[in-house]
């Protein structure tokens, strides 16, 4: 069973479609037993990152997620949910996330217009890692988000230039994230979440 | 960098697509989610859904057709025609659509912009802008499909909707809808000058020299066409193909 945690953010319809699309079983639910019994989570996300890590809070789902993270269950998060496995965010204040990968949530400051929105093409850095397997470097995806991770970039597997360098798709261990949106992103976001199934099967 | 966008643009009636007779397979009336599909499988790199559907008694039920297109199509798309609340902005958000716009609503009330912006976010909030060149050298809004006149000035009007927080721009060329000869770039140069969200040029698409043109001498972020698309002028691959031979930024 995989798990996509429904905490209030947003509607997962299309994100939900987009794994169903491959041939991914997905059960939505903010249930703490089912966080439990899940093969692998999903965590989407839209929205902002202060009222995204309050309701997973109130659901008590925080401590959860980062158990059975810790404990080696694979995570993705997309979106928004990427940015929550970083340690913490500075989307107007400073808030902490759920602290699984190492790094910071900041702002983007370009000349370039914000919201970076629209379809980027993505350089490969990490090029072996498998979720890359039926992609090709500059191939395009869509992003519609004001926040980058800034980490070190030893997680760093795929990103976008936007001025700055702008984390696409990153990858820890059990832990991937992907900033753009996959379930928008036409085939290449599909062969995206196809590679991903791959890796977790 | 990121990528200019071809947006081909489709009229709703009563939950059917109206146009798009001249494609191979497609009859003149079809679903959205078909032609969406069809159009997502060939290059467009967003969609625009137009609901023209006259009764707004019925309006509620024909935004249905906005979750058929939500779970069929992997591209991102917006809706618009009718919208005059918050709740409908919730309604076609909910549905599975990444954006809504609004017209004459907003022209009305513009506080819905602020409204809609505020709660969620201004990446979906489109304000589309119909304007129609006035006597004297400037560009009026129009509303009601372009029939009624309003004092507004567009380029004013732009400005002011993004400091409402309307996160994108459709300017709706009066004067060069259906002309076939070429977008407005004038006033999309000027807009694309003021405001710092993306532009997108609408209205008067005939050649591909046409979509080139937007980009170069009004430097927009999208171009939407429709007959162009629906009646087979303008095939959506060749089209990013000669943009991108003419050193245009596009996905192919």
């Amino acid at each position: 069973m995989n798990v996509m945690i429904d905490y209030g953010m947003g509607n997962l319809n299309s994100a939900q479609k987009g794994f169903e699309r491959v041939g991914l079983d997905i059960v939505v639910s903010d249930s703490v037993q089912k966080i439990r019994d899940a093969r692998t989570l999903i965590l989407p996300g839209v929205g902002a990152y202060r009222d995204a890590m309050a309701l997973l809070d109130k659901l008590e789902l925080s401590e959860v997620i980062k158990e059975e993270v810790r404990n080696g269950k694979p995570i993705i998060g997309i979106c928004l949910g990427m940015q929550l496995l970083y340690d913490k965010s500075y989307e107007y204040g400073e808030y902490e996330g759920l602290g699984l990968i190492e790094g910071e949530i900041k702002k983007m400051e370009v000349s370039l217009k914000v919201p970076h929105m629209g379809w980027n093409s993505l350089n490969f850095k990490d090029k072996d890692n498998k979720i890359l397997k039926y992609i090709n470097e500059g191939e395009y995806v869509y992003y519609v988000h004001s926040y980058y991770a800034d980490s070190d970039n030893s997680e760093l597997v795929a990103y976008s230039d936007y001025e700055i360098m702008i984390p696409g798709i990153v990858n820890k261990d059990n832990i991937y994230g992907i900033q753009f949106h996959p379930e928008k992103s036409g085939m290449v976001g599909h062969n995206i979440l196809k590679a991903y199934k791959e890796i977790i099967e | 960098m990121l990528a200019r966008r071809i947006i081909p643009c489709l009229d709703v009636r009563d939950g059917r697509v109206v146009k798009g007779k001249q494609f191979k397979d497609i009859v003149d009336v079809d679903a959205p989610e078909v032609l969406g599909k069809f159009y997502s499988d060939n290059g467009a790199d967003e969609l625009v859904f137009y609901d023209i559907t006259a009764s707004s008694d019925e309006r509620k039920t024909h935004y249905e057709f906005v979750k058929k297109v939500a779970d069929e199509i992997n591209i991102p798309f917006s809706v618009g025609g009718g919208v005059s609340t918050v709740d409908d902005f919730k309604d076609i958000l909910r549905k599975g659509a990444d954006k809504v716009s609004v017209n004459s609503s907003a022209v009305k009330n513009p506080q819905l912009i602020k409204d809609a912006s505020e709660r969620f976010g201004a990446q979906c909030v489109v304000l589309s802008i119909d304007a129609k060149k006035n006597d004297e050298g400037s560009w009026s809004v129009y509303v009601k499909g372009g029939r009624e006149k309003t004092d507004l000035d567009a380029i004013e009007w732009a400005v002011r909707g993004v400091e409402l927080g309307a996160g994108e721009i459709v300017v709706n060329s009066i004067d060069e809808d259906g002309m076939k000869k070429g977008y407005d770039v004038e006033l999309l140069k000027k807009i694309t000058d003021r405001v710092n969200v993306p532009v997108i040029a609408s209205g008067g698409a005939g050649t591909m020299e046409h979509f080139k043109e937007a980009v170069v001498k009004a430097d927009v972020d999208g171009i939407l066409a429709a007959s162009v698309f629906h009646f087979g002028e303008i095939d959506i691959k060749e089209l990013k193909k000669y943009l991108k031979e003419e050193g245009i930024e596009i996905r192919l």
